[in-house]
């Protein structure tokens, strides 16, 4: 299957803020932030329907996500992870002594993982801590 | 009959918007009704009369579920925690009032903690290029009624300060700006089309991570100097447009958020736009501002630098104060191994840090302080649910231009729960009682 290589930007979305103030155990909070939105050049590219999920793996980790269309764009080349624990299970951590991880500019791959679920928020941290113990 | 509680303040984000109103039931308990709030703040008032909220304490067992414990367990535990600990992190403070973060710092001290707040990972190099070159500022009132040039530079206030643009930026009519938004020029730079850039005047679609460039080409451009054909993706006749249309207002403002922080370059991105900030001075009136985000991480900063003389990322483990990023901040602590406690209160690093840091905490005793269920509250050792401020209780609060604001209680917190600043006082009186100095 078609893979690409995409420039991943992640921050607030006004759904992201609802979200988080409306609980982040509920289901809502996936909705607003397992997503990755996508411009159509680059759904074109991985040749798969909008609202499927797909695996983004980068230098620092992968997870599965909902690709769906940019509600904000054009911006082909560049993918939308809203903040939250989806961006940052795959963000680059490195501070370069700023003490600030560098959350924009990460080198990321888009596959197709039709069979793949999105995790709950918490769930999705919970299985990443305790994978390590 | 109803009551309405008029001049509420919003905790939610630093524009801690001052003009809400809520209307509540006869009996005064439940909140009814939120006006003039965003969607957002309009949640969070909601949200807090939700009846799955938790309202006491709870213990991860050894099977990961969680257990509810009495608040003088989750008092006793927080307190041994400290106590033990050699060096460690408090985190958070950017979701409580100023009297509750005063004496949360008065624990540091005591047990040589790190004290970091939600600017590590938010406007923390904005804090680093102000420490550097200093910073031209104002106040939002002085950009209401005089600012007719206005720039929004890597953010995006349509989603993430709502009212920002209607209360103080683009749309109000000041005293000097009687026609509102037909007197101001907006620019707005973003490396995505956004929901703020659609009511741009100018919009600069720059390449992703060289702000730094385009930046240092304005600089250019006002003085008239040479510049390549395109920067940062950006033709040279734009930019030089740009800067005409800057330097042709009266009183102009940038306001910047974390697509300049958190792209590479970091602090370095700020101290270009202070520069350009500088260097318009000498054409017009220029003012610059950080869109700080949590409604009182400036009020953490303004408490800890009042304290200790820095603004984040203050290390008391040697017994006086010492910051230097990269060194005393958050993930790089928790990175390196380098705290053996977590205390975090009123934020979320489970979902806001990188999950390798996020992955430490999980691994040490830990206490998160907050009025939700977060994936931080779910990987601490202990969750102690709090009123939450600016609904429950008052307290102080710093908008994102330094102005301290009083926020108002509209309602009770449920029966027996603590508020952020009675718990961190029971913890503090316990841990003098244990090292014996109370």
């Amino acid at each position: 299957m078609a893979k690409i290589q995409l420039n991943l930007i992640s921050g607030r979305t006004i759904q992201q803020g609802v979200a988080i103030e409306g609980g982040k155990e509920k289901p809502a909070y996936r909705e607003a932030c397992g997503i990755i939105e996508l411009d159509g050049e680059d759904f074109k590219k991985l040749g798969i329907y909008r609202n499927s999920n797909v695996r983004v793996t980068s230098p620092y980790g992968t997870v599965v996500v909902k690709a769906v269309d940019a509600t904000q764009g054009p911006h082909p080349g560049l993918g939308w992870i809203p903040m939250g624990p989806w961006a940052n299970s795959i963000t680059n951590p490195n501070t370069y002594s700023t003490g600030m991880p560098t959350f924009k500019g990460v080198p990321v791959e888009v596959e197709p993982a039709p069979n793949e679920p999105v995790l709950l928020g918490i769930e999705l941290v919970q299985k990443a801590c305790r994978a390590e113990g | 009959m109803t009551k309405t509680v008029t001049d509420v303040i919003c905790p939610f984000c630093g524009t801690l918007c001052d003009d809400i109103e809520v209307v509540l039931s006869d009996d005064g308990k439940k909140i009814l009704e939120v006006m003039n709030a965003c969607a957002i703040g309009n949640e969070k008032f909601h949200h807090s009369q939700a009846a799955d909220r938790p309202k006491r304490p709870r213990m991860q067992q050894p099977d990961g579920s969680y257990k509810e414990v009495s608040y003088d367990e989750a008092i006793e535990y927080t307190a041994q925690m400290f106590v033990k600990a050699k060096k460690p992190l408090m985190y958070g403070w950017s979701s409580t009032n100023c009297e509750a973060q005063s004496v949360g710092h008065e624990i540091g001290e005591l047990c040589g903690a790190v004290v970091d707040n939600t600017a590590t990972v938010c406007h923390g190099p904005s804090l680093i290029a102000i420490q550097d070159v200093g910073i031209p500022s104002c106040t939002l009132g002085e950009i209401k009624n005089r600012a007719d040039r206005i720039i929004y530079w890597g953010c995006n206030p349509a989603h993430a300060h709502p009212r920002h643009m209607s209360r103080y930026s683009i749309f109000p009519r000041g005293f000097f700006t009687g026609k509102g938004q037909q007197s101001r020029k907006v620019i707005v730079v973003d490396p995505r089309p956004t929901d703020t850039s659609n009511m741009a005047d100018y919009y600069y679609q720059v390449e992703q991570g060289r702000d730094y460039e385009l930046l240092q080409a304005f600089r250019t451009a006002l003085h008239g100097h040479w510049l390549p054909d395109m920067v940062a993706g950006i033709p040279k006749e734009k930019i030089y447009e740009g800067a005409e249309v800057m330097k042709s207002g009266r009183f102009g403002i940038i306001f910047f958020g974390m697509g300049v922080t958190q792209t590479l370059s970091k602090n370095h991105n700020i101290d270009a736009a202070i520069m350009l900030t500088k260097d318009l001075n000498e054409f017009s009136k220029f003012s610059i501002m950080p869109m700080r985000g949590h409604y009182n991480v400036t009020g953490s900063g303004e408490v800890l630098g009042w304290q200790f003389g820095f603004a984040y990322g203050v290390d008391l483990s040697r017994g006086f104060a010492r910051y230097n990023p990269g060194e005393t901040t958050s993930n790089d602590l928790l990175r390196r191994g380098e705290v053996d406690a977590v205390f975090v209160i009123a934020s979320d690093p489970g979902a806001h840090f990188p999950i390798s840091s996020v992955k430490k905490i999980a691994k040490l005793p830990s206490v998160a302080v907050d009025p939700h269920f977060t994936p931080t509250t779910e990987i601490c050792k202990l969750h102690v649910p709090v009123a939450f401020v600016g609904i429950e209780c008052g307290g102080n609060a710093y908008r994102m231009d330094n102005v301290p604001i009083d926020t108002r209680k509209v309602v009770d917190p449920p029966e027996g729960m603590l508020t952020d600043e009675q718990f961190l006082e029971k913890v503090l009186h316990r841990v003098k009682e244990i090292k014996g100095a109370a």
